[in-house]
């Protein structure tokens, strides 16, 4: 194997893909999140409409786009991989076990916060991406991208589904935001803590003004 | 007279280490890969005896019963280790810390092998920073050092209050270092339980797997016994559960004599006993007793408590008996005058077996002093006590907290209970200046040879000790032997002696599983402790030592007859080897007691009631004590028989020790 | 002397690696809330023997929390309820009459159960054995003053060489990773100037080791800082990620 292939692959080379990928990803969800939020300019939609046709012809984006999805399947290939090793890594499971008693449900949980999220992407690109990227619905002109959105949030399931991840995304960056910078080495006394209150305020945030984008479409606050 | 030789060099005292290192016989190093060293135990000694000889490019095999050579029992040592560094511009040199060590032991360590120890301790503290070992520093970067009992100068070094942890770590980081390179191959979980000796040399050991119970046969040029101290012949004692003096005492039995087996000490500071569940006593670190005043009521069985009894109904014994020192006399000296005071009625707690170590006084200083810094005017009584007791917690926190665990009392609303505990043996097996035991090849290092503290040990002084004879002791002086040894090949361990010894220790635990009896061996274990406790402890007489004697040769029968070891041989069974261990105890309880009855003089930690000033004082006989009584195995029927080394002071004059 | 609590304990019994194992419940009486939990075994160990029953096999030496030898999973926790504190410092006074109080043994793939509670460590050893050491052969060393260390730097260094290696970290970590016991010694050694010529080739030869002994991954829970009987900080893990990218990353000097 090669030099960096060996690195990649010992237990601290993949957490450091789990927390170069995850990073990428918080980045993702930045920008998605800001070009999304446009819709709250109560504008009918243009600002928003004209934000995605940008994100969706310029080429750099288009390009990032393969990269995201790249990062979105390492990050979950990776996290696969580590599963297994550390189900592994204990073959006879305890009897008793308080966890609560030294770290976070959500810190131990990552991997099922991580699988909900990924059934959310799912149904979430079924609902946008195909329709935006994979049909000519949007570059026809036939629709637009808000539409599309004003017509998927009618259905309250799909409301529900939608907020009821955003608490998976929540608690999922709440653990993984702070976890990605100890795993890069990033640990210092006087800068970690101002870290960990960013991510706090990240995952409350940023998954918070997700969520409300389908309520507010569903209670007609945004037309 | 005697068969005894300690091999110490001609010339000057100052000069004979500097000059037998360089004249000492040479191993070639392509004859060292050659040669192979056993190992036994792997604390401070032995650790560094076996990454040292390794490095020096012998093979070298390890053996320790723990899961891993880094919890020998050195590393629960607290409070430091001396060398004479001088760097406090204080006054220290190689001659005061030998002067002081020899003070100390009350005159009964051999002068040539104390003097090498002072002048090697400097190399130790080098060699222990080279490693990166974190031992405490100042604010310039440079080593800090405290001070301790028995010394005027400061030249204690330390890391925090676990200074015997780090060095452990640091020789166990060398020990596996070799093990990773191949040159040591270590065995954890296995306990040594016969010395192979033929043609009169020491040529192997049988050692028992402790997990798949198999016993095994290992060839070496030289044995090495690092084993440790046999403190738990007391059962109860500030020891680690599994320390024992098997390895020794089968040593002694193939002929290795044992040094002044009756020479224990007795440390003042340990949480009192709370019952008979108790398996082991707690230390509290010696320095406590900077800060703390030790008293007890003055009217007997006084049931009040200790925050009820008025400053004029309290017995400060220590200032009242020995106003010079106060409560910092030395350790004999103070656990003797705690056991007086409890024996005569005035202990305190729900035993009656201790006396209080009371921080309400320097609390209330303390609290005045950082009143005065902060500039507050007539502080009420209950500001000047918590302005004090953040200064203590800051000092002594951990310890405070360790006793309220133990205990369930808060330390710094009542007084401590402390009880004086053993705590370290001086005795062990006899060894001449290259530490080696009467028989050829077969060495003693560390706490388990008799050689360096006499009667009683100076605080700090057991690591270093540990630390020379392993370090910088060994590698040179096992020359002297395995340079005639270089023609010697391997014996085969299919050798007769090899299954003799095998077939013995075979046969031996056999027996253990086969007495079927009704009692645990804890049970033996507790009685042993009790007798030797009372009759065998802190003090010691005439009649007490011969019912111990026949007390003792009655509880060995009577465990012969009557212990009950389960489980099989053949497998992991921790009940076989305290069987074994306690076995042994009791065998060298015996011989502690002869060796306290023959010793007609009180020294250091031998203290016999006999023999002891009007003022109650320890009172020493040079005439006719000034020796080593070196104990050899004559069988079970004719027992033992003493040998003496006779003392000779030539760089210092005897004197008796003074603290009052 | 005894006392007054009457427990319910579950402990498991495996007669040794190549079977299986179970809980075993056992009733103990007269506890003294001033025994250490190991007296509490010691009481238990006492009453089988008399019953003729194989007594319990646990791991224990010096018993004041130092050695690091005990290695009890007691109601779901390492080395019990108590925060920093081993199971021999764990007193009884920590329980209430009437509990029921389940015992384990260390459980992770790497350290494989011995007999009942005792199991095997030694792929800590083989860890230090890979290189958590400086080279320094005895009588190679300089003067100790020669070489200032800031006391910063020192202290920082001994809370990480505090490390008792008794495997609480592995075992309450939900992944059985060895991380905290790994980067305390590699902290304590990179932290010193002693450390430093060998100090990335230490690192990638520990974690090499680490990875071939089947420890699990760190997925960063504290779950073992908290459960530390020596307050260990997970800082160190940090450090430790950091050499060792640098040192994969930066140095040209390839170990394996």
């Amino acid at each position: 194997m090669s030099n960096l292939g060996k690195t990649l692959s010992s237990s601290l080379g993949k957490k450091l893909v789990m927390g170069i990928t995850g990073l990428f990803l918080v980045s993702f969800l930045l920008v998605h999140c800001a070009v999304n939020a446009l819709i709250f300019l109560n504008d009918g939609g243009e600002s928003f409409n004209r934000g995605a046709e940008f994100m969706g012809t310029n080429p750099l984006i288009r390009l990032m786009e393969i990269v995201l999805f790249a990062g979105i399947i390492w990050h979950i290939v990776q996290a696969l991989v580590l599963t297994m090793q550390n189900k592994k890594a204990r073959s006879v499971q305890y009897a008793a076990y308080t966890g609560n008693a030294n770290s976070k449900w959500y810190a131990r949980s990552m991997g099922l916060l991580g699988t909900l999220i990924l059934m959310f992407l799912i149904i979430h690109l079924k609902h946008f991406w195909v329709v935006s990227r994979m049909t000519d619905e949007i570059t026809s002109g036939r629709e637009t991208l808000f539409g599309e959105m004003k017509e998927v949030f009618e259905s309250p399931v799909v409301v529900f589904l939608y907020v009821l991840s955003m608490f998976s995304l929540a608690y999922h960056l709440l653990h993984g935001f702070q976890s990605a910078f100890q795993t890069l080495g990033f640990n210092h006394k006087k800068y970690t803590p101002t870290i960990q209150k960013i991510g706090v305020i990240f995952s409350i945030v940023i998954p918070t003004l997700f969520a409300l984008m389908p309520i507010a479409i569903y209670l007609g606050i945004i037309q | 007279m005697s068969k005894l030789n300690s091999n110490i060099p001609e010339g000057n005292l100052s000069e004979k280490w500097t000059k037998y290192r360089s004249s000492v016989p040479l191993v070639n190093p392509a004859n060292k890969r050659n040669l192979e060293v056993i190992v036994v135990g792997s604390g401070l000694a032995g650790a560094a005896a076996a990454a040292t000889l390794a490095e020096l490019g012998y093979k070298v095999k390890c053996f320790c019963f723990q899961d891993s050579p880094r919890r020998a029992h050195s590393i629960a040592a607290q409070g430091g280790i001396n060398a004479a560094k001088n760097y406090q511009n204080d006054g220290d040199s190689t001659y005061r810390l030998f002067y002081d060590t020899i003070k100390g032991g009350d005159y009964r360590a051999r002068e040539a092998n104390v003097h090498r120890l002072a002048e090697v301790s400097t190399n130790i503290i080098d060699q222990a920073v080279a490693q990166g070992v974190p031992l405490a520093r100042e604010y310039g970067g440079l080593l800090s050092n405290r001070s301790f009992g028995g010394t005027q100068v400061q030249r204690t070094f330390y890391a925090a209050g676990q200074t015997g942890q780090q060095l452990l770590l640091g020789a166990y980081s060398a020990l596996e270092r070799q093990v990773g390179m191949g040159t040591v191959q270590m065995f954890s979980r296995h306990e040594m339980l016969e010395v192979v000796v033929i043609d009169g040399k020491a040529r192997g050991i049988i050692a028992r797997d402790l997990i798949s119970g198999k016993l095994e046969r290992h060839f070496g040029h030289a044995v090495l016994l690092c084993s440790g101290g046999y403190g738990n012949v007391f059962y109860l004692s500030t020891n680690a559960m599994g320390s024992n003096v098997t390895a020794a005492w089968k040593a002694h039995k193939k002929g290795a004599f044992f040094g002044n087996p009756c020479f224990t000490q007795i440390h003042p500071t340990c949480i009192p006993v709370s019952g008979d569940h108790q398996s082991k006593l707690t230390l509290m670190s010696e320095s406590l007793r900077n800060d703390g005043r030790i008293w007890v009521p003055k009217k007997k069985g006084d049931d009040r408590k200790p925050n009820d009894i008025p400053e004029e109904e309290r017995d400060y014994y220590l200032e009242r008996r020995y106003p010079a020192f106060g409560n910092l006399v030395p350790r004999d000296v103070a656990s003797r005058a705690a056991k007086e005071r409890c024996d005569a009625g005035y202990g305190v707690g729900a035993s009656k077996m201790a006396v209080y170590l009371d921080f309400a006084f320097n609390m209330d200083r303390y609290g005045r002093v950082e009143a005065n810094k902060r500039g507050l005017q007539n502080p009420d009584a209950a500001t000047i006590r918590a302005l004090g007791k953040d200064v203590v917690k800051e000092k002594y926190g951990n310890l405070f907290d360790m006793y309220q665990q133990i205990t369930g009392e808060n330390p710094y609303e009542t007084p401590m209970r402390i009880y004086p505990a053993v705590h370290y043996t001086m005795g062990g097996l006899w060894v001449d200046y290259n530490l080696m035991t009467t028989v050829p090849g077969l060495y003693a290092l560390g706490e388990a040879n008799f050689s360096d503290h006499g009667a009683n040990r100076l605080g700090a002084s057991a690591l270093m000790q540990g630390l020379a004879d392993g370090y910088f002791v060994i590698p040179y002086t096992i020359g002297s032997y395995l340079s005639n040894e270089i023609r010697t090949k391997n014996i085969s361990t299919e050798h007769e002696a090899f299954a003799e010894a095998e077939k013995e220790v075979q046969e031996r635990l056999n027996k253990f599983l086969n007495i079927k009896g009704t009692k645990s061996v804890d049970y033996f274990h507790k009685r042993l402790g009790k007798i030797m406790w009372d009759k065998c402890g802190m003090a010691r007489n005439e009649q007490g030592l011969k019912e111990a004697i026949s007390e003792i040769r009655e509880l060995k029968a009577e465990f012969w007859n009557d212990v009950r070891v389960l489980g099989a041989l053949d497998e992991f069974n921790p009940e076989l080897e305290k069987a074994g261990r306690v076995a042994d105890f009791i065998e060298l309880g015996e011989l502690m007691c002869i060796d306290a009855l023959n010793r007609n003089e009180s020294c250091g930690g031998h203290f016999r009631e006999e023999y002891q000033t009007e003022e109650g004082e320890a009172n020493r006989d040079d005439e006719k004590y000034a020796y080593v009584a070196a104990w050899e195995y004559k069988g079970e029927e004719a027992r033992f028989e003493l040998h003496k080394e006779e003392l000779k002071f030539e760089a210092i004059k005897i004197a008796q020790r003074s603290y009052k | 002397m005894s006392g007054n609590m009457n427990l319910t304990l579950k402990i498991w019994r495996q007669k040794n690696g190549n079977v299986q194992g179970e809980l075993v419940t056992y009733p103990v009486k007269n506890i003294s809330p001033d025994m250490s939990f190991l007296e509490m075994f010691d009481v238990l160990n006492e009453q089988l023997i008399s019953e003729g029953k194989e007594p319990i096999a646990f791991d224990h030496d010096c018993r004041e929390g130092i050695c690091g030898m005990c290695s009890m999973f007691i109601n779901g926790r390492a080395h019990g309820p108590k925060e920093g504190v081993t199971t021999c410092q764990l007193h009884m006074r920590s329980f209430k009459d009437g509990d029921t109080i389940v015992v384990e043994p260390w459980r992770a793939t790497a350290f494989p159960v011995v007999k009942d509670l005792v199991v095997d460590r030694s792929a800590f050893d083989r860890v230090i054995a890979a290189g958590g050491f400086i080279s320094a052969n005895t009588g190679n060393s300089q003067d100790a003053n020669a070489l200032p260390i800031s006391k910063f730097n020192a202290d920082t260094a001994f809370d990480a060489a505090a490390c008792i290696g008794c495997g609480a970290c592995v075992a309450t970590c939900k992944n059985a990773s060895a991380m905290l016991f790994v980067s305390a010694k590699v902290s304590q050694l990179a932290l010193l100037p002693q450390g430093q010529p060998e100090r990335y080739r230490r690192v990638q030869s520990m974690v090499a080791q680490m990875d071939s002994e089947g420890f699990g991954n760190c997925t960063n829970t504290g779950a073992c800082e908290a459960e530390c009987p020596k307050g260990i900080s997970i800082s160190n893990i940090a450090r430790m990620n950091r050499d060792y990218f640098a040192a994969k990353i930066c140095k040209e000097e390839e170990v394996n």
